[in-house]
C-alpha cells in the first residue's frame, strides 16, 4: 500500500492500557430490528468522559464468552455515553443481546481511522450506506449537523432490503423533516404501506444534489455494494481520493499486533477501518483478498 | 408545441439530443398528469406509449396471487417510465401506478416507431439512449438478485 490517509488516528491503538477491557454499565438497549439492537453504555468506573471520531470502533466483551469489533453509532458530542449498534450473527453477539439493562460489557478502544470529517469541511458530503452500514455512518451526520455551516450540501443514501430492515427509524424521520440535510431511502423489496423508492441504493446517486467536483463521499456497507456505489460515484464525477469506505475484516486485537485483519500491507484495525478508495482500489478488486 | 419542445429539451433523457429530432418528439407528445394510486401501465396491455417524468414518482410492480403487489423500482422526476413499446410484441410486463400526483408527457410509441423507420439516424439516437435504460435496468436488477445488504456482519 502506498498510503494511508492520515486522519483520526485511534486513540486505543496509543493507550497503554490498550489491550485491558473497562467495564461499562447497560443504560439502555434499543430494538432496532429483527435482529439488530443499539446499546448506550456508561463507565461504571474511572473516567466517566471519553470521546471518538465517527468511524471508529470498540472491541466490546461479553464476559465469558468472547469479544467482537463494534463500531461506534452515538453522537460524538456526547462524551458521557458510548453508543454501538450490532446485528446478532453469532455466539457473542447472540449472548451481547441477551444482556439486560444494568449489565456489565468489557469495553477496549477506540480503535482505528474514522472518515475524514475534518478534510470535508467546505465540501458537498455524499453519505451511501447499506444495511447496518448506516451504523458508522450516523456518528459522522450527527458530527456534520453539529457544524452544519462548515459543509457544502449534505446527502444521504441509504438502501436495505426492506422497510422492516432500516435502522435508525426516528432519525431518519427526523433528517428527511431536515433542509439540512437530503434524506433518500431505497429497498429492494416493498409491499403493502412502503411510499418509498424500491431498487438499489446505487439507483440513488444520479439524482442526488451535490456538486460532484466539490464532494466527499463516505460509504459503508458489504463489499459488494461498495464495489458497484464506488463507479456510479466516479460516473457523477466525484474523484478516486474524494471517496472513502469502509472495510471489514477479522479484528482482533485492535492495535495491529495480531495480524488476523491484514489487508494487503495494512490492518484494517489499526490503518483503517476508513480508507481513501484511491490507496484500496488495487486491494479492493483482488479476489484473492 | 413550443411548451412541450422546451420540456423536452429540459429533460435529463433527452439531453444533447439535436433540436430537429425535439420537433419530432414534440409531434408524438402530449402533457399528461396522473393522481396518486393511478395506474400507468397495465401488464399485458398495449404498450403503446412512454412517459418523460416531469415531477412525482411511479412504482413499476406485478401483482403476486394472494400476497397483493410487489413494488419492482420506482421512478422520479427526470426519469423515463416504459422501454416496452420498442420491442414487439409491445406489451407491458409490469404494472405502473403514481405514487403521488405525477406529471409526465407521454410519448406515443407508434408514432415515434415510425418517424424512426423513416429516419434511422433518429432511430439509433432513441435506441442509443433506450439501451443505456435497459442496461440500468438491468444491473439495478442483477444488483436486487445479489441481496447487497445481506453479508454485513458486525458494522
Amino acid at each position: 500500500m502506498a498510503a494511508i490517509h492520515k486522519n483520526n488516528a485511534g486513540a486505543g491503538g496509543s493507550h497503554p492500557d490498550a489491550m485491558t477491557a473497562r467495564p461499562f454499565s447497560i443504560r439502555r438497549t434499543i430494538r432496532e430490528t429483527d435482529d439488530t439492537f443499539s446499546m448506550e453504555l456508561t463507565p461504571c468506573e474511572g473516567t466517566k468522559s471519553f470521546s471518538f471520531t465517527p468511524g471508529q470502533f470498540d472491541m466490546l466483551y461479553v464476559y465469558g464468552v468472547g469479544e467482537v469489533p463494534i463500531s461506534i453509532s452515538g453522537d460524538p458530542s456526547e462524551t458521557g455515553t458510548l453508543v454501538h449498534t450490532t446485528r446478532e450473527v453469532g455466539a457473542v453477539t447472540g449472548a451481547m443481546k441477551k444482556l439486560r439493562v444494568g449489565g456489565t460489557l468489557g469495553v477496549r478502544g477506540p480503535y482505528g481511522k474514522g472518515w475524514p470529517v475534518k478534510e470535508a469541511e467546505g465540501y458537498d458530503v455524499v453519505i451511501v450506506a447499506g444495511g447496518i452500514g448506516l451504523a458508522p455512518l450516523r456518528p459522522v451526520i450527527y458530527h456534520l449537523l453539529t457544524h452544519r455551516e462548515k459543509y457544502g450540501k449534505i446527502a444521504l443514501l441509504y438502501g436495505s432490503r426492506c422497510p422492516e430492515e432500516l435502522l435508525y427509524l426516528k432519525n431518519l424521520d427526523k433528517w428527511q423533516s431536515l433542509p439540512d440535510i437530503e434524506t433518500r431511502l431505497t429497498v429492494d423489496r416493498a409491499t403493502g404501506r412502503w411510499r418509498g423508492n424500491v431498487g438499489v441504493v446505487t439507483t440513488l446517486i444520479p439524482g442526488a444534489s451535490f456538486d460532484a467536483p466539490h464532494t466527499m463521499a463516505m460509504v459503508c456497507g458489504p463489499e459488494i455494494m461498495m464495489r458497484f456505489t464506488v463507479p456510479e460515484l466516479q460516473k457523477r464525477g466525484v474523484a478516486d481520493e474524494k471517496i472513502f469506505i469502509s472495510m471489514e475484516r477479522n479484528m482482533k486485537c485492535g492495535v495491529g499486533l495480531c495480524g488476523h485483519c491484514q489487508l494487503g500491507a495494512s490492518f484494517v484495525c489499526k490503518d483503517g477501518p476508513v480508507y481513501r478508495y484511491d490507496e484500496m482500489k488495487d486491494i479492493f478488486a483482488k479476489r484473492e483478498m | 408545441m413550443e411548451n412541450l419542445e422546451r420540456a423536452l429539451t429540459e429533460h435529463p433523457f433527452l439531453a444533447g439530443v439535436e433540436e430537429k429530432y425535439i420537433k419530432l418528439l414534440a409531434g408524438c407528445a402530449s402533457n399528461v398528469v396522473f393522481k396518486s394510486g393511478e395506474f400507468i401501465l397495465r401488464e399485458g396491455k398495449e404498450a403503446d406509449s412512454f412517459y418523460f417524468i416531469r415531477h412525482g414518482k411511479v412504482q413499476a410492480e406485478t401483482f403476486v396471487p394472494q400476497k397483493g403487489p410487489l413494488a419492482i423500482h420506482t421512478r422520479e422526476a427526470g426519469e423515463v417510465l416504459g422501454w416496452s413499446w420498442l420491442v414487439p410484441p409491445y406489451k407491458w410486463h409490469l404494472d405502473a401506478r403514481a405514487l403521488e400526483l405525477t406529471r409526465a408527457i407521454a410519448i406515443d410509441g407508434k408514432c415515434l416507431r415510425e418517424k424512426c423507420e423513416e429516419d434511422h439516424d433518429l432511430g439509433y439516437e432513441v435506441m442509443k439512449r433506450f439501451a443505456l435504460v435497459i442496461v440500468q435496468r438491468l444491473e439495478a436488477t442483477r444488483l436486487q438478485l445479489m441481496d447487497i445488504y445481506g453479508g454485513h456482519s458486525q458494522k
